[in-house]
């Protein structure tokens, strides 16, 4: 049952990175592949209606390691304090941008909030590079699960290389999924930017698969690395004979096999102690009761398909391809009514 | 200031901020379901004008809510780690199903009908807005749940000195829950109804073109007003009630009670300081028998007071903290079971107090524009403007006054419950260093600021523009329904977009 939980946790981060990881990468490329406002405005309106549910999967998976595992919550949201608050502070800005950006019509406004977009797209994956490293590679905690020594423990150049290597996937994903989602000269554009980046950009992920590896590698392990080198290979593959649908499904299986690669290496622990094996916080032994896990998995059972089944349904609404034609004239209140 | 403190105003600060996104999402949700369900009935361009500006305020408003909610969540790790874990079995149920059953619908569903105008048939469309607006419900109803076991820990077992869950129903079900949860929709109720009133009672005082649409947002913000003050009146006595029973040293406080008496009278207010040790010396006007009947529905019986309560308290859960180092500068101090009594007894009266006053306002603006009539004095400006803050006051010392109140404790121990299953505020929180929560503190603190003012600044912004600011201007009669729901052509501009 805590087996089956951690499972489920790996899979709500999966389902984040996959989701959360194209919109950050949109908003990471907003200057670059946005040269006009209009421009601008159509690589905005590509994750306009999905990027808020997307970003469900990260409190619901916060939510569910809270619930099924809380000495792993508990220890590893206060350790990393400092680093969290930034990337919740990106996440506040980043997602109040979105909505407020057109609201105004005024050139400076919307400047200063592409500025927070940016800013926001790429503090924010790190952040999560940096936690889901932090997991994997350990901290250094006591016997009760608190933090030994400063508050930057967790930034060191194995997480930092977490960092690297999530905001590097987020940027390919990104661009795959504007070359897929939009049409023109920015669909040129971002198909150029993916395929010009890709060998730098996913550097990062293949050193982190590497490290884990030699660190702590299995025999399955190695599997799903190797799995994630061909699916980055194939994407590319493919994205060079513009099948940019099959190129963005097989940067979705990339990072599957990330995540599988990541949390395989780190069962049966969910955060070790660098100070002290023994420390380590265990799937046994962070786990809720055997009773909070059969709660949780009967409303998993009813609400993961259901979830599924609606969001994909979004997807399908907004399936459509758009550029610069399909975007509307800016219709907003002028300040100056009295 | 050590983290204990840091920890509380951080989570006060944040929690209150929160809080005042969260009943206007809730309220005005429905409002514009209810009203974008007229629309498509009758095709009067009315209720789109409605939907339209009033969907656009309530968007503005969600967006802060959202952000605000993701450090709701992640500060119970965060900041308050020790009592994460020792509620983990329980606690977190609640808000995992928050999220998986709850605020995936608002999110998604919220995308839906935002970008899905003209793209979706129209009923599917107005589908949406019920989906979300009825999971902003469901979402109150398990944080809800989260927020009254700590108040009162029910459908557990005491495991290696941890509370471990024995029954979800007992949890979801928690008497508290169900007093809790009507009496914080019906404030979100309030607020919407009274937001409706304020804003459009402004627009008719300037007398610009859209009338019919102002009036009919009066009407309806008063009558959902009314009808909430009146469910919060009957669902706050039920509160009230439950609270004696189950935290009586809270509710000695929210009347500064020092001596039990038998019958013990109700203040309504008090001059001097509230708190101890002369509290019976300030309160100015009291209702005799009127807390008796507060507290148990019978104005002959005994209310304790705080000078009883204490030494009850001391009884069962000590007089002095363990000596821990964790517990910093309180290790070994005695243990002051009672909360801030200015905080707790102003509290609660400026949450009715200002509960009061909206749906007075309501009432009197409702009158002063009946049948057509719109009173022109800046008076009467100023009784629409103000009008709108006072449902979020009341709001705001609501909860300030339940979250206080039940200090010392984070986990309010259950007079008819487990044994053991309590935990002082002191002991909740993290090994953080003061510096790290400080810094938080700071941060949140200056950020929310900022988006106070950006938000106020765009709904003034809007609410100034009207109709005009949300429906391009067309002849009167075109859009009224007669459209058909195909799909837009490929080259059409999409019908909104950021």
């Amino acid at each position: 049952m805590e087996t089956f939980w951690f499972c489920v946790i790996a899979l709500l981060w999966l389902g984040y990175l996959f989701l959360e990881g194209f919109d950050f990468g949109v908003g990471m490329l907003l200057p670059v592949l946005g040269r006009s406002e209009r421009e601008r405005r159509v690589l905005i309106n590509t994750i306009g209606p999905v990027w808020d549910g997307n970003e469900v999967w990260l409190l619901v998976a916060g939510g569910a390691t809270f619930a099924a595992f809380p000495d792993w919550y508990a220890s590893l949201f206060s350790s990393v304090y400092l680093p969290l608050v930034l990337f919740l502070l990106a996440l506040i800005g980043r997602g109040v941008a979105f909505e407020y950006r057109g609201k105004v019509d005024s050139a400076r406004w919307r400047r200063t909030w592409d500025a927070v977009i940016v800013a926001g797209s790429w503090v924010a994956p790190l952040g999560v590079g940096l936690l889901l490293a932090t997991t994997v590679f350990g901290m250094p905690l006591d016997a009760a699960g608190d933090r030994v020594g400063s508050p930057f423990a967790s930034v060191r150049w194995e997480t930092l290389l977490g960092a690297a290597a999530v905001a590097g996937y987020a940027l390919v994903h990104g661009a795959v999924f504007l070359s897929l989602k939009t049409e023109g000269e920015v669909r040129e554009r971002a198909r150029a930017l993916a395929l010009k980046v890709a060998p730098f950009a996913l550097l990062p992920l293949v050193v982190l698969l590497l490290t884990v590896q030699l660190r702590f590698g299995s025999v399955w392990t190695w599997a799903a690395s190797i799995v994630v080198g061909l699916a980055a290979f194939g994407a590319y593959a493919r994205l060079v004979l513009r099948r940019e649908g099959q190129a963005f499904a097989l940067m979705g299986v990339a990072v599957a096999a990330t995540v599988a690669a990541l949390f395989g290496a780190l069962y049966p622990n969910v955060l070790p102690s660098t100070l002290d094996p023994a420390w380590s916080l265990t799937v046994a032994g962070a786990a809720s009761s055997p009773y909070t896990l059969t709660v949780m998995t009967w409303v998993a059972a009813f609400g993961t398909p259901a979830v599924l089944v609606y969001q994909g349904w979004t997807y399908w609404v907004f399936r459509k391809r758009i550029g610069t034609r399909h975007i509307p004239d800016v219709h907003v209140p002028t300040g100056s009514s009295r | 200031m050590d983290v204990l403190d840091l920890a509380r105003w951080q989570f006060g600060i944040t929690t209150v901020y929160h809080f005042l996104m969260v009943p206007l999402t809730i309220g005005l949700s429905l409002l514009v379901a209810v009203m974008q369900t007229a629309w498509v009935r009758t095709g009067n361009r009315k209720y789109l004008a409605m939907t339209k500006f009033w969907g656009k305020l309530l968007l503005i408003n969600f967006a802060m809510g959202v952000v605000t909610g993701i450090v709701q969540e992640f500060q119970f790790g965060m900041t308050w780690s020790a009592y994460s874990r020792f509620v983990g079995d329980v606690f977190g149920a609640p808000l995992a199903m928050e999220g998986l059953v709850a605020f995936f619908v608002e999110s998604t569903f919220l995308g839906l009908w935002i970008f899905g105008w003209d793209r979706l048939p129209k009923k599917v469309h107005l589908a949406c807005v019920w989906a979300f607006s009825l999971a902003t419900i469901a979402s109150a109803y398990f944080i809800l749940a989260a927020n009254s076991w700590m108040q009162h820990p029910v459908g557990v077992e005491l495991v290696d000195g941890r509370p471990r869950l024995t029954s979800i129903w007992a949890v979801l079900g928690n008497n508290t829950t169900l007093a809790a949860f009507p009496h914080t929709i019906f404030g979100a109720f309030a607020v919407a109804g009274t937001f409706l009133v304020g804003i459009a009672a402004w627009h008719l005082w300037r007398r610009g073109d859209d009338g019919p649409v102002w009036r009919a947002s009066v009407k309806l913000g008063t009558w959902v007003g009314v009808a909430a003050f009146t469910g919060l009146a009957i669902s706050g006595d039920v509160q009230g009630k439950l609270m004696f029973e189950q935290q009586p040293m809270k509710m000695a406080a929210a009347e500064a009670l020092c001596h039990t008496e038998q019958p013990a009278a109700f203040s309504v207010f008090a001059i001097g300081d509230v708190s101890r040790p002369d509290c019976e010396n300030v309160k100015s006007v009291t209702v005799p028998a009127l807390l008796s009947f507060l507290a148990h529905n019978d104005f002959t019986t005994e209310v304790k007071g705080i000078e009883d309560l204490v030494p009850m308290y001391q009884e069962k859960y000590g007089t002095n903290y363990p000596v821990d180092p964790k517990l910093g500068e309180l290790s070994g101090k005695p243990i002051d079971y009672v909360p801030n009594l200015p905080v707790t007894y102003w509290g609660f009266r400026l949450m009715i107090g200002f509960g009061g006053l909206a749906v007075g306002a309501g009432l009197l603006i409702l009158w002063l524009t009946r049948g057509g009539r719109t009173p022109g004095g800046r008076w009467f400006k100023w009784l629409a403007l103000g009008s709108i803050a006072t449902p979020f006051l009341a709001n705001s010392f609501g909860w300030i006054f339940t979250e206080m109140g039940r200090q010392p404790f984070v986990v309010v121990p259950n007079p008819s419950g487990v044994d053991g299953v309590w935990m002082f505020t002191a002991r909740a929180v993290s090994s953080s260093t003061p510096g790290e929560v400080l810094t938080s503190l700071i941060a949140l603190t200056l950020v929310y600021g900022v988006l106070a003012c950006v938000e106020v600044f765009l709904i003034r912004r809007y609410v100034r523009a009207g109709v005009a600011g949300v429906l391009p201007a067309r002849a009167p009669d075109d859009d009224t329904g007669k459209r058909d729901d195909t799909e837009k052509r490929d080259d059409d501009v999409l019908s909104f977009a950021y």
